[in-house]
């Protein structure tokens, strides 16, 4: 006999529109479907957006999301310079690219460690979170703030780079290179990953367009778009880098995109400190005209959207945030239904919807359901999966 | 001192409920667990279950939505519980004071003890101010 | 493909259909349309040209709701964005989930927060706003006032 249950998960969480409750209905172990409800983290911030005059709202959208902090403010000044036609230095083109990338290393890399303690590889999430901290000490060094750094400025950025920080970051994406060859062998060699990830949470190709899924996401499932290519902004399109695309669609294929993406990040930063010639950082603008702007930048989860339309005052008449995790959410309905309860957290993690996201699995009461299993309960069930089939496939204890 | 408290200061578990935030208060405190800052050679546990918890780091400002919820985590979670508000959008609402999706401030919705201000506050500045908490309690 | 082929295949496809065509710069394209004519125009972009979908947004002009689809095109640096106006009195547009279910979720969102009505739209429940919001209380309007959601919500207590 069939015995539905639904279990709650949820609902705290954060990003910006997207924390959320997931009601996971399965029957015996599997998957049947899957209901997110959102706006946990709701802030209101287009509605705040209206009160704020422009070079506030750089610094607003900053707090959209703490891990994507340096697309979003990027993706809001392209669209208010698209308003104003605004000429940006070249210099403060390249720093917009070193910072746009570095972010990307650090977001990959703690998608990594979080992805390792999902699986029950504790010591991939303490490694991964170890090299982090260097490209946090670098944005220190060149920001003055390890998150929310506060760089960039309509017509420029805030802050140059000194010239005696250079050495010190080619030594930190050395570093994080090193870092990055250890996670490539130890995810791509792995019989148990590859046995534990491979076809699970397939996104199809078909699917991936219909959701119009961005970012790695997409790009694990065969769609080849990426905005930095097909849109270039900053300085894209002045150095050498390659866009990453897996066929497969399932976990793994969201992990290689995102180690391999991390390679052309730190060659995309290093190219730049070399390119980077001296001169002026910021062409100051005064005022915005009336007329309306779009802007867009790739975020580590795919394309961050920004409309913004002035009415020629100091204040925006409409702003419009689109978060890339807005539309990869809405694939969990093609990816989880069907799978095991003890993959779906992995899954659910493999999208990166801002990682605490899933980390903060607890649970609420609520009356009429049956079963709850809270957070910590998911991420056991998925680290004891992994522990059987190391244990099968190995004939030993994983430590 | 009594001996529930004493069990508390000796190894603080800690709670992290994240309500609102924009998730860089919520790197930091995991931060605070990786190898730089290594919090638990202090006795401090994050723990996944509030039911477990003596300490309540809360990130982010309050919406409407989660405040009801706020409340019933703190009302689950087991007394003496201490409050920690993390960041400057848990102890003054920060950049969104007077949005429509934000209600009451968290300290009128559940008792906060310490504020450690930062936007997000550094790993250090965590453990300074859960340190500095651990102190005043021990003082009584 | 190229940036001006797409525009004219638009322009080939609805000769009489367009009501304005708007090339801000060459990597921006606004379309305006009438509301009634949006599916077949999505329908083209999306499935003939190989678009993506990036978000609609949708903004308050006092007298109506002007709701605007923005596409983009690979390797192209494009954005094409339909722009549609919609009266007060009719706030009222199909949906276009039916043809690509990246949009159910904006669709919601813009039902929610402006209080536009969706034909068709297999899903349009709430996605951001608490449980007990008051029905016909719209914050993203300019009309919405933090006084009245006070006074609604002690009403309903």
């Amino acid at each position: 006999m069939s015995h539905k249950v639904t279990i709650p998960i949820g609902p705290y969480h954060s990003l910006q529109e997207e924390p959320e409750f997931y009601q996971l209905t399965v029957d015996g172990e599997t998957v049947t479907d899957i209901d997110v409800r959102i706006g946990y983290v709701h802030r209101g911030i287009e509605k705040v957006a209206e009160s704020k005059s422009f070079d506030k709202i750089i610094f607003l959208v900053e707090r959209i999301c703490g891990i994507c902090s340096t697309s979003h403010p990027m993706a809001s000044v392209l669209a208010m310079e698209d308003v104003s036609g605004v000429e940006v230095p070249d210099r403060a083109q390249y720093i917009r690219t070193i910072v746009c990338e570095l972010e990307r290393i650090h977001s990959h890399l703690l998608w990594i460690g979080l992805a390792g303690h999902f699986l029950g590889y504790n010591t991939v999430w303490m490694w991964a979170w170890k090299y982090r901290e260097i490209v946090c000490d670098i944005f220190e060094a060149i920001t003055g703030n390890r998150q929310n750094y506060g760089m960039m400025k309509i017509g420029g950025v805030r802050r140059d780079i000194e010239d005696e920080y250079l050495p010190g970051i080619m030594k930190g994406m050395d570093d994080v290179l090193r870092a990055l060859d250890m996670f490539k062998g130890a995810v791509l060699d792995d019989p148990v990953l590859a046995a534990r990830l491979k076809g699970v949470g397939i996104l199809s190709k078909a699917d991936a367009l219909s959701y119009s899924a961005l970012g790695p996401t997409s790009r694990a499932s065969g769609v080849d778009k990426d905005v930095r290519r097909d849109d270039p902004y900053a300085a894209y399109d002045r150095v050498k880098w390659n866009v990453i695309t897996q066929k497969d669609g399932d976990v793994f294929a969201k992990a290689v995109v995102r180690i391999l993406e991390s390679y052309e990040s730190v060659s995309i930063v290093k190219q730049c400190l070399q390119k980077m010639q001296k001169g002026p950082i910021d062409s100051d603008p005064k005022e915005l005209p009336e007329g309306e702007g779009i802007g867009h930048a790739e975020a580590p989860r795919g394309e961050v959207f920004h409309y913004v339309k002035s009415d020629g005052t100091n204040s925006p008449e409409r702003y419009k945030v689109r978060a890339p995790t807005f539309m990869n959410f809405p694939t969990f309905k093609a990816t989880v239904i069907g799978e095991t309860i003890s993959d779906a957290t992995i899954i659910l993690a493999a999208i990166d919807p801002c990682y605490c996201c899933t980390e903060r699995m607890t649970v609420v009461n609520r009356k009429d359901k049956k079963t709850i299993l809270t957070g910590e309960d998911m991420i056991k069930m998925s680290q004891d999966k992994t522990r059987r089939m190391y244990k099968r496939m190995t004939g030993k204890e994983l430590a | 001192m009594s001996i529930k408290m004493k069990a508390l200061l000796k190894s603080p578990w800690v709670f992290h409920l994240c309500s609102g935030s924009c998730n860089n208060c919520d790197i930091e405190i995991l931060d605070c667990l990786t190898p730089r800052y290594d919090i638990e050679r202090f006795g401090m546990l994050l723990v996944g279950s509030v039911r477990h918890a003596d300490v309540l780091l809360c990130t982010g400002v309050v919406n409407k939505l989660g405040e009801s919820r706020v409340k019933r985590v703190y009302q689950q979670a087991p007394k003496p519980c201490v409050v920690v508000a993390v960041g400057n959008c848990a102890a003054s609402q920060h950049i969104y004071r007077g949005s429509y999706a934000v209600g009451k401030p968290l300290d009128e919705v559940i008792p906060v003890d310490v504020y450690i201000p930062g936007c997000p506050p550094k790993p250090e500045a965590i453990i300074l101010g859960v340190v500095k908490l651990l102190e005043k309690l021990k003082k009584g | 493909m190229e940036r001006k082929d797409i525009i004219s295949a638009i322009k080939d496809k609805f000769p009489k259909r367009i009501k304005k065509l708007f090339e801000k710069s060459t990597r921006r394209v606004y379309i305006d349309i009438d509301p009634k004519d949006l599916t077949d125009f999505v329908e083209f972009i999306f499935n003939g040209q190989d678009a993506r979908f990036c978000t609609a947004s949708c903004v308050d002009m006092r007298n109506g709701m002007e709701i605007l689809y923005h596409f983009s095109f690979a390797n192209m640096s494009l954005v094409v964005s339909l722009r549609v106006y919609l009266d007060k009195n009719n706030l009222s547009i199909d949906s276009i989930t039916p043809i690509m279910k990246g949009a159910e979720w904006i669709e919601r969102e813009i039902h929610e927060l402006f209080g536009v009505d969706f034909k068709n739209h297999p899903n349009l429940i709430k996605l951001l706003l608490p449980d007990n919001w008051p029905e016909g209380l719209y914050p993203l309007r300019r009309d919405y006032k933090e006084e009245d959601y006070k006074a609604r919500v002690k009403e309903e207590e």
